[in-house]
């Protein structure tokens, strides 16, 4: 039998790839071990092995192929004198393409081997047209820009507005990134201001304060910020107080960026949300941005903010392509939530990943003939009680969606200062639906059960606006 | 070889300590006649300021904790004696030593430990939590290790800028446990910062003594692994520790990057105020007291030379005594915070 060369998953949350190269041709002898393509993903470009002997029989994906994705037969190889000729038979006809990338992600879907029950079924949703952001001006030119390269270009641009910019981080520089935020910039700006630094949280972000309390910068990058845990006591203790302990003589102007929150199948040390943790610190923003758009003119405006910003990222998202405006200097104000959508029936308040979950039920809801308004806060500290607040009053239902741990969720705290501010305005209790309060486990099924899921989102709508 | 204040352990001759980067403790330099009055004037200063802080405490007027440094005045008054201007400092928590060493108002810092508006940090930091970039004095912290990361980022800045300061980072023999400590070695070294990391080996964390939770009690050791080279000094002979930073300086300012000086030194008074001081005996501070104190050393030695007489040196103790009176008065009497400053410098 013909050995099929399926498409390789090359990092947790990759769904497709590109095959950039072949190194062997058709008829060639492969043996175990040789490096036969090259498979670019998003974050880099990966070699492939052969695991058999044999000869590469069809080449069924050419060389610069885009979009492919994983699992799809790239190629046949043929073992033991097979007939070259007959091995690739009837193979890569079916389409491999991926479908168009969408805003909105398949990850759960795509990675999880068996349907889960708690799941709901989503049918292929219209999209969700995002909604003119007032910060924009009329008429200006959109360039699709994935949340990636919108990171990598606000670092960028800053750097090159300003010299007491510089980026350090583990893997930031001479790799490019561990998700390929940084790059480029090594290239553009050399290694006095892209710092490579030893596998150090705790040491490094504690060397950041320092360099922005002596007036400079610093865009700390942790790889996740999970890792973060162990620098956690620098970011609260000296960073968020030092401009209060000094009497405001002394602040440290520094971003803490990097993923956040679950990514794929990476259990429980590697998936956890700090929105809720950071945001009960006063003396820091936190930013956790969901389109390229506002990752962009947000992540430009942390580093220009004189205060502490934690910048919470997204590896899911990453990968996910908006409409990013062009723009020479494009700044979003810190602090301000945004009308993803609007409506009338009910308020979806949702931030970061969370976001995709409030994108796809509305979509659903809409189906059934509710008009629902998406408000995404993108600042989580300060929050913009006063975009929710008047949704909530238009509206008079809210809906809160989180990945986030459910206790002291920043859905707790909306829904407790809604109850104050506006318990006169609501027709139903407020709803907030947040990740389990479990640790993330690894099994595809346990992990789809713990995150929120578009399900849950229809059914509290449905539930806050009494239908069926 | 400088004098310990106790045995020092037996050495291996493997680790690359101080002499193998060629380095050893200098010798203490004699001080001209300005020098040993100006060492002699700052370290009262401490003394007085000091003392009047723990009366102050007993009346009720300071809250918190507060650590005093008598004792050690020696350490950073001989190190601010080889700094130039713009070099930083930073500390822990016991740090108002540090403080008057660095000039910053006596009235300033009493008032911030009674925590009144006129205050450094308007009466919003306390004892532990006091800064001033005029200065050049970057705290005050109250996490134990927390400054030595802190201090090598303020290092990292001087390099960044390439402008030949450098930041004299201090902590105790308890925090030299810390792992961000080792941390920030590793990265100092690898980037070569301008940084001074000084150990002031007061022989006590808080009441576990030295031999007890430190498995080097060596401490010009601590950077071996990451050659850094380290070199004890006498903390309480102020021309020891000043030749000592007059050598650590010149070290970093050539762009050999960071150097630790284990200051051995000794505190009189408890870990903090609360402290009984139990787990050491009457005489052995008694005796640290009588034969090594660092301002007597440099008393007896103006008085030796006859670069000043008892009278003399009496009106520079009335003096001084007259600044902590003037400081302790505005501190007692200077205004609460008004409540709106609750709200304020929490963000810009």
């Amino acid at each position: 039998m013909p050995i099929e060369i399926l498409m390789p998953a090359l990092s947790p949350t990759m769904e497709e790839g590109n095959v950039s190269k072949w190194l062997k041709n058709e008829g060639d002898k492969v043996a175990a071990g040789d490096v036969i393509a090259e498979i670019e993903t998003d974050k880099a470009t990966m070699e492939v092995e052969a695991v058999d002997e044999g000869t590469l029989a069809k080449i069924v994906v050419p060389a610069g192929t885009e979009g492919v994705k994983v699992n799809a037969v790239i190629a046949v190889l043929a073992v033991d004198g097979e007939d070259i000729d007959k091995a690739g038979e009837g193979i890569g006809e079916e389409p491999v393409k991926a479908e168009t990338a969408t805003t909105e992600p398949a990850k759960a879907e795509a990675a999880a081997p068996a349907k889960s029950e708690a799941a709901a079924p989503v049918a292929a949703a219209p999209r969700t047209e995002i909604a003119a952001d007032p910060d924009i001006p009329a008429g200006t030119e959109m360039v699709s820009t994935t949340v990636r390269e919108a990171l990598r270009d606000a670092m960028a641009e800053e750097m090159r507005r300003d010299g007491d910019v510089f980026v350090m981080g583990e893997e930031v520089a001479e790799y490019q990134g561990a998700y390929k935020i940084t790059q480029g910039l090594l290239q553009e700006f050399g290694p006095r201001r892209v710092v490579d630094t030893p596998i150090t949280e705790h040491g490094f972000a504690g060397v950041g304060v320092g360099a922005a309390m002596a007036g400079l910068k610093p865009i700390v990058e942790f790889m996740t910020f999970n890792f973060a845990m162990q620098a956690i006591d620098q970011i609260i203790n000296s960073a968020a107080k030092t401009l209060y302990m000094s009497g405001g003589q002394m602040g440290a102007p520094i971003v803490f960026r990097g993923p956040n929150g679950a990514a794929a199948r990476v259990a429980a040390q590697h998936s956890q949300c700090y929105a809720a943790w950071y945001s009960h610190i006063p003396g820091l923003k936190v930013v956790m941005p969901y389109t390229a758009t506002d990752a962009k003119g947000l992540l430009k405006a942390a580093i220009r903010d004189p205060n502490p910003v934690i910048f919470l990222e997204n590896e899911i998202l990453y990968g996910q392509s908006f409409d990013v405006p062009k723009m020479d200097d494009f700044v979003l104000p810190i602090g301000k939530a945004r009308i993803h959508k609007s409506g009338k029936d009910v308020t979806i308040v949702s931030f970061g990943i969370g976001m995709t979950y409030a994108v796809k039920a509305e979509a659903e809801l809409r189906g059934m003939g509710i008009d629902a308004e998406i408000v995404d806060l993108r600042t989580v500290r300060p929050l913009d009680f006063d975009t929710i607040i008047a949704s909530v009053r238009k509206t008079n239902r809210l809906v809160v969606v989180e990945e986030g741990f459910p206790q002291s969720s920043v859905g707790d705290h909306i829904a407790n200062q809604v109850s104050q501010r506006a318990f006169d305005f609501l027709d139903a209790p407020v709803i907030t639906i947040a990740g389990k309060d479990v640790p993330m486990p690894y099994a595809a099924n346990l992990e789809k059960l713990a995150l929120p899921n578009v399900g849950e989102v229809v059914e509290a709508v449905k539930a806050v606006t009494y239908r069926g | 070889m400088a004098t310990a204040a106790r045995k020092a352990p037996a050495k291996s001759k493997s680790r690359p300590d101080g002499k193998s980067a060629g380095l050893s403790a200098p010798k203490p330099v004699d001080f001209t006649k300005d020098e040993e009055l100006d060492a002699y004037r700052r370290m009262l200063l401490i003394r007085r300021f000091e003392e009047k802080a723990g009366q102050l405490y007993g009346m009720g007027f300071i809250g918190g904790f507060c650590h005093l440094y008598i004792g050690q005045e020696a350490v950073v008054t001989g190190m601010k004696m080889a700094l130039v201007d713009g070099d930083q400092m930073i500390t822990a928590y016991r740090d108002h030593g540090h403080m008057l060493a660095m000039e910053l108002s006596p009235r300033g810092v009493m008032a911030e430990l009674t925590g009144r508006r006129g205050g450094l940090s308007r009466g919003k930091g306390g004892s532990m939590h006091m800064f001033s970039k005029e200065k050049h004095f970057y705290g005050g912290h109250g996490i134990v290790g927390a400054q030595v990361s802190l201090g090598t980022g303020l290092a990292f800045a001087n390099r960044y800028r390439d402008n030949n300061n450098v930041t004299l980072t201090y902590f105790g023999d308890g925090a030299a446990n810390q792992g961000q400590v080792y941390e920030s070695f590793n990265m100092a070294s690898l980037w070569k910062l301008p940084v001074i990391y000084i150990i002031e080996n007061n022989r006590y964390a808080m009441g576990t003594s030295v031999s007890r939770s430190s498995a080097e009690t060596d401490f010009s050791h601590r950077g071996a692994s990451f050659k850094i080279p380290g070199i004890q000094v006498d903390g309480m002979d102020v021309r020891a520790v000043k030749a000592a930073g007059d050598l650590a300086t010149e070290w970093c300012r050539a762009g050999k990057g960071p150097l630790i000086l284990e200051m051995q030194t000794y505190r009189y008074r408890g870990h903090s105020m609360s402290d009984p001081a139990k787990y050491r005996s009457k005489e052995e501070v008694q005796k640290m007291r009588s034969e090594r104190d660092p301002i007597e050393q440099v008393k007896a030695r103006l008085l030796e030379k006859k670069w000043a007489d008892e009278d003399e040196l009496k009106t520079i103790d009335k003096e001084v005594r007259d600044i902590v009176a003037d400081a302790a008065e505005f501190a007692q009497n200077d205004a609460e915070p008004d409540p709106s400053e609750l709200w304020t410098d929490i963000v810009l």
